[in-house]
This record gives C-alpha cells, sequence and structure tokens, in this order.
C-alpha cells in the first residue's frame, strides 16, 4: 500500500510550503500509468491529514490520459494500461504521458 | 488575485491569512505547487546515487516478489565474486534479521532494515543504511528491496542499476500483471530454472510478456542450483563495474 507513503509525501510538500495556513482544496494529477490508485490515495489522505492543517481539506485528484509514442512507425496512441504495444505491432514504445504525479496547487484560507 | 474585491497579488507561494472584507465575504488564495510529489524521495536518491558513484560502488536495487529466490542468487553472488570484488548488502523485510544473517554467513557485510508496516524501502532509509553499512570505495553494493512486485516500482533509491527477480512457480505472466515493476527494469533475472520441467512456464511467453512493458529490459535465465546462467548475471555486474575505484586511483597515485 505505498498510496500511504504517497499521501504523506503530499501532505509534507504541501506543509512545507503553506506553513500553518487552513488548506481548504487540493489538486493533484496522478497519471493513468503512475501506479498510483486514486481511491486508495483518498483513503490514505484522510487519515494521514489528521491533526494537520490540512484537515478537512478536499482532495481535487485528476487523472491525465496515459500516452504512447512508437519509435518504429512515429504514431502517437492512447494507453490506459501500461502495456506498451503500438498498433502498428511494435513493442518499441516511449511513455510520453500518464505518468505523472504532481501537487498543481493548493486552496489557502 | 481574488475576483471578487481584487486583493492579493500573484498566486506565487504568496499566503494570505483569512480576512474579512466590508461585503463579509471569506475568500482563498490559490497557492501554485506544480511540484512532484515524490520529488523529495527523488532528491534523495539522486544524493545517495552521488555519494555512492563518488565511492566508486555499483550498486544495485534488486526487487521481486517474496520467495523469488533474491537472498539465494546474493549468496552465489557473494561465493562467486567475493574473490575479485568487495560485496554489500543491504537487506530490506518487514522483519527479522534472517537475511542479513544469511549474508553475513556467505562472507559479506550486510545491514538489515525493518520496514515493520512498510512494504518498500525509499531512498531516505537505503541513506541511513548506507550510512551504517559504510561500504568499502569500489565494492559491489547491493540492496535486496522488500519482497513486493507492486510499491518498490515507484521510489528510486539512488541505484545504478534495477534489477527484478521472477522465479519460474511464479508464472510466465507476471510482467503483465504487475507491469509498473517490469516497466522500471534495466535487467530481468528468471531464476529456479531448474524447475521449468515441472511448472507450467514457457519462457517464451515470459519473455514476451517482458517486452510488452519494457523493450530495453534483458532478460537472463539463472539457477543458484545448477549454476546455470550465473556467469551472465556476473557478466552484467562486471560491465557496469565502475573502471577507476577512488581506493584504486590513491593507491596508484
Amino acid at each position: 500500500m505505498h498510496e500511504l507513503a504517497i499521501s504523506q509525501s503530499v501532505v509534507d510538500a504541501v506543509l512545507a510550503r503553506t506553513g500553518d495556513a487552513q488548506v481548504t482544496l487540493l489538486r493533484l494529477d496522478v497519471g493513468r500509468l503512475s501506479g498510483v490508485v486514486p481511491d486508495a490515495l483518498r483513503f490514505c489522505f484522510d487519515l494521514v491529514v489528521e491533526g494537520t492543517s490540512l484537515e478537512g481539506a478536499r482532495l481535487l485528484i485528476d487523472e491525465p490520459p496515459g500516452l504512447g509514442h512508437c519509435r518504429d512507425c512515429g504514431a502517437d496512441f492512447g494507453l490506459d494500461v501500461p502495456i506498451l504495444l503500438c498498433p502498428c505491432g511494435s513493442a518499441d514504445v516511449e511513455v510520453t504521458g500518464g505518468r505523472d504525479l504532481l501537487v498543481r496547487s493548493v486552496e489557502v484560507a | 488575485m481574488c475576483t471578487t474585491c481584487g486583493c492579493g497579488e500573484d498566486t506565487g507561494a504568496r499566503l494570505t491569512t483569512v480576512h474579512e472584507h466590508d461585503a463579509g465575504h471569506r475568500h482563498t488564495h490559490t497557492v501554485v505547487m506544480e511540484q512532484r510529489v515524490l520529488a523529495k524521495n527523488d532528491d534523495l536518491a539522486a544524493a545517495n546515487r552521488t555519494w555512492l558513484r563518488a565511492r566508486g560502488l555499483l550498486t544495485v536495487n534488486l526487487m521481486s516478489s517474496p520467495g523469488s529466490g533474491k537472498t539465494t542468487l546474493l549468496e552465489c553472488t557473494i561465493a562467486d565474486l567475493g574473490g575479485e570484488w568487495s560485496v554489500h548488502v543491504l537487506e530490506g523485510d518487514q522483519e527479522t534479521t534472517v537475511d542479513a544473517d544469511r549474508i553475513r554467513a556467505a562472507g559479506a557485510t550486510a545491514v538489515q532494515i525493518n520496514t515493520g508496516a512498510g512494504c518498500h524501502l525509499d531512498a531516505d532509509m537505503v541513506a541511513r543504511g548506507v550510512r551504517a553499512l559504510d561500504p568499502s570505495p569500489g565494492a559491489l553494493l547491493v540492496i535486496e528491496n522488500v519482497g513486493n512486485l507492486v510499491c518498490p516500482a515507484l521510489f528510486d533509491l539512488g541505484e545504478d542499476l534495477r534489477v527484478v527477480v521472477v522465479s519460474t512457480p511464479e508464472g510466465d505472466e507476471k510482467p503483465l500483471k504487475y507491469p509498473h515493476m517490469f516497466a522500471t527494469a534495466d535487467l530481468v533475472l528468471l531464476t529456479k530454472t531448474d524447475l521449468l520441467p515441472y511448472v507450467p512456464f514457457d519462457v517464451d511467453r515470459f519473455t514476451a510478456a517482458v517486452r510488452a512493458v519494457n523493450s530495453r529490459a534483458r532478460v537472463l535465465p539463472v539457477c543458484a542450483t545448477s549454476g546455470q546462467g550465473l556467469e551472465d548475471w556476473y557478466s552484467v555486474l562486471r560491465a557496469r563495474r565502475p573502471v577507476h575505484a577512488p581506493a584504486e586511483q590513491a593507491s596508484s597515485t
């Protein structure tokens, strides 16, 4: 359950930036190929923020889609899972999107 | 800037506490972060990498499910390479020092990291473990990660080589079931190949599954019991060995 460690990293990063200010909203990007499950992250987030200035904050998670680029035929295409197969049959695919795990912004009161 | 009253100047790191206007409304300010969630771990991993490379160490992060044969493979590696290369091992497990004891008995120095409820090693644990281990310059450092094919995939430890170990009884579909782990591998070791006659495992299908998630990783079949393939594994390590370890430089000048 690495989402617990990920949640703690999110909270640490936000607290380092916002200090004691009350955080009301947090916007995250959890790419579809990031290896992190948004629902598990939400569950852990509620536990990790207890007693911090993030307690009660809303968590908005955007899930950017996975994107691949085929090094053989040059096609760019969507990837729902990290199985790197181009429609042309090549497996020489570079992941160009959907791996990000980002704290985009927070709202502070 | 607040669109209601125009207070506040920008959306950077500036913080403004809640205040009341004449209209009596409360509002919030946006703090733009655009920060990678794992930035702290990645920064620590980069510091580990710099420290380890400055000492001429080759660092390997060994990852797999529990029971794939990581520790047995290391026992063979220590026995076979120990004469030419100093080997140090950081052992990651939730509990006990069983594996570190095995490594010490095999002739290498080892430090056990117990993660308790934790499911993976992170760069901070490795930094502390390496300080306790105090590896000799130019040595081979192997980090045996917690047995888990999910969580360790996301955490850079500062290694030079990411190696995923799979044993034949686990099944040839493992790379497709746990693609994140295999996607990050530089090398995939297939262990317990002596069991191939007894388990439904197709090596070609396994290799194709690795290719489907990672077109670069090499697949090496090895067997600690018969010794088959171990020389190939050692060749990979020797090829990555830093040419001029600091200790060698010091003694030659």
